[in-house]
């Protein structure tokens, strides 16, 4: 028998951590990052440069391309601000106050991470439709659902929903309650208390759900292709050109459209990130 | 502005936190309310401030009823135990933060929170965020923020709670400063006898949402109403006993009772530690003896604790250093106590030690 476990060096200078092993697990950690992250993306990078600069410009930025990321990003965007009010009141009611059967409300907050997303999306066609429950009281009245970008970001907001609240809903039960009784005092209105006080405290977190969600909204496919009919130029997404590139077997054009929804997203998420590092610098 | 609570009570469900309270600061005072935890005094403050609602009873600014008047409207300075600065401001947004809402200009800001960083000695920390700052900065900070708005009251709840010993000293003697600078009516809250009678004009001692006493410092800690305020003042050594013939006699040892005009079959004798000496020989009749179980001389007094086989008790003697040094007591030896100075209470108080 071997023995494998050695003590520490004893004579060592280094700051002793009471967790062994930043090397090991920064090692882990970067395997792992390469392994599912940045390999899988230089591959497709990779199959997207099979193309000529002419040929990527053409799949990339043709003008059913061009729609489906506008569709892509603007649903998601107005999901996402969607999602953002609804997960900080959903958060607030069930921090502050006490009701029956809170808790399962609470549970069921996090159902839509687990439904198949294809679910949702089969369920809002159907209701929406012109014959479903909602659909025969709001078409009469010329608002259509299904089959259109309203759908579709009726769908995100769905499938977004858990992540502002999550975000939210831990700084709302740390805040304290001395801070509105302070506010008060010093002669604030209920609303100033809110714009001034409660809402820069939990603004770091709401931008994280916020960025969350419309992340989760650019790569949604399951749910919006039920429910937006993927008509080109109107209600196509990009993931499902993507896939509709595949179905014709245009390996490297598909590719041509991820690389530039990544790039968009990553920018995106760049900037989300950046603000919301400047909006905790008081830390 | 003096300030007046009437008959005010508070339950919470089957608690009562305030019973039928009334009391009263006068204009310009420096109130302490000191009591222990569950004794209402916080829960007095809040309502004075208005973040309580009394359920029965009236609270007067002057003549005036603003028992249902909303807090923005009372113009109250209020200090949290906690601080409750607003973390993603500087310091001076969170000094100019009242006046802000109260629409004031930049200019009068800025120079009033010039003035206010100057009078809680914070010069040159007004950018920094509140993690940035110390608790005793924070505290002043939050001191500052309330008295931005000039209010008529400054209401502090447990200021110093939170901060170490040291800082808590500072920052008491330094309030009683600021206080005679801008003598604004003052109630503040503690649970440290020591802090409400070095801070105090006044202290209201307060137990189970009544008050036992009301008096100045000097006339609570000589002349404590009950034996609950008297041991709620600092340590006390107890002597049970009977008052006869204005004498109270305990075991061998007898006391002076002449307040106690009644005779009482039981009686109980309260002695502070510093009210007792010690000596090698015993010095009269009235003298204890004890064995020495343990001393502790690192302090402005030696505390002495010792046994008494007679009465079947501990006692805690605090000996003067000099006192100390001339005697030299050692661990197990026997000496002889003798208390010098008791207080005596009949035992109709619904006391018990």
């Amino acid at each position: 028998m071997s023995s494998a476990i050695s003590s520490p060096p004893s004579g060592s200078l280094k700051k002793r951590r009471v967790l062994p092993g930043l090397g090991l697990s920064l090692g882990y950690s970067i395997t792992v990052l390469t392994l599912l992250l940045f390999i899988p993306l230089a591959a497709c990078f990779a199959k997207a440069a099979t193309l000529t600069p002419s040929q990527f410009w053409a799949a990339a930025w043709s003008e059913r391309a061009q729609s489906a990321y506008f569709v892509t990003f603007f649903c998601s965007l107005i999901a996402a601000i969607i999602d953002s009010i609804i997960g900080v009141i959903l958060a607030w009611v069930l921090v502050r106050y006490q009701f029956f059967g809170k808790r399962f409300i609470d549970s069921l907050i996090d159902l839509p991470f687990a439904l198949p997303t294809a679910v949702a999306g089969l369920v809002y066609a159907n209701m929406y439709a012109e014959h479903g429950w909602f659909g025969k009281w709001l078409v009469p009245w010329g608002i259509h659902v299904a089959f259109t970008k309203l759908g579709i970001i009726l769908v995100l907001v769905f499938v977004g929903l858990p992540f502002v609240v999550r975000t939210v809903q831990p700084l709302l039960e740390t805040l304290d309650d001395d801070l509105e009784d302070a506010a008060e005092l010093l002669g604030a209105t209920r609303w100033q208390t809110l714009s001034m006080v409660i809402f820069p405290a939990i603004q770091p977190a709401l931008l994280t759900g916020f960025a969350l969600t419309f992340a989760r909204a650019i790569g949604e496919f399951g749910s919006v292709i039920f429910i937006s009919g993927n008509l080109q130029y109107k209600t196509e997404i990009a993931p499902y050109l993507i896939v509709s590139r595949l179905e014709e077997y245009a390996y490297a054009e598909a590719t041509a459209v991820a690389v530039v929804l990544i790039v968009i997203s990553l920018i995106l998420l760049v900037i989300i990130n950046g603000l919301e590092r400047w909006n905790r610098r008081y830390d | 502005m003096s300030i007046r609570v009437e008959q005010v009570t508070k339950r919470f469900g089957a608690f009562t936190a305030l019973d039928r309270l009334t009391v009263e600061a006068k204009g310009g005072e420096l109130l302490a309310l000191l009591g222990p935890s569950g004794s209402g005094k916080t829960t007095l403050l809040r309502i004075i401030a208005g973040l309580e609602h009394a359920d029965e009873g009236v609270v007067r600014y002057e003549e005036e009823d603003v028992t249902g008047t909303h807090p923005r409207q009372r113009g109250v300075g209020f200090v949290f135990q906690h601080y409750a600065l607003f973390r993603h401001m500087t310091v001076f947004d969170n000094i100019g933060f009242g006046m802000r809402i109260r629409k004031e200009s930049r200019q009068v800001i800025t120079q009033r929170v010039r003035e206010l960083l100057h009078l809680v000695r914070l010069e040159g920390l007004e950018n920094r965020f509140p993690a940035q700052l110390s608790g005793g900065q924070r505290q002043r900070v939050a001191l500052a923020r309330a008295l931005a708005v000039q209010p008529k009251v400054l209401l502090l709840d447990e200021p110093f709670g939170a901060l170490d010993a040291k800082v808590r000293q500072e920052l008491r003697q330094w309030l009683r400063q600021l206080h005679d600078e801008v003598p604004i009516t003052t109630i503040f809250v503690t649970h440290d006898q020591e802090e409400a009678f070095e801070v105090a004009d006044r202290v209201v001692v307060m137990k189970s949402g009544r008050i036992e006493q009301v008096g100045s410092p000097q006339e609570v800690f000589d002349h404590p109403a009950n034996p609950f305020v008297m041991d709620f003042l600092g340590h006390v050594n107890v002597f049970h006993g009977r008052v006869h013939d204005g004498k109270m006699v305990a075991g061998g040892i007898e006391f002076n009772a002449p307040e106690n005009s009644a005779n009482a079959p039981n009686a109980t004798a309260y002695v502070r530690p510093h009210d007792v000496d010690l000596t090698r020989i015993p010095e009269s009749t009235e003298s204890i003896r004890v064995k020495i179980l343990q001393i502790n001389p690192a302090g402005a007094v030696a505390r002495v604790r010792c046994y008494s086989e007679e009465f079947g008790i501990t006692l805690q003697i605090d000996l003067s250093r000099d006192r100390y040094l001339a005697l030299k007591p050692v661990a197990g030896e026997e000496l002889f106590a003798s208390p010098r100075h008791a207080r005596i209470f009949s035992p109709k108080e619904d006391y018990s030690i």
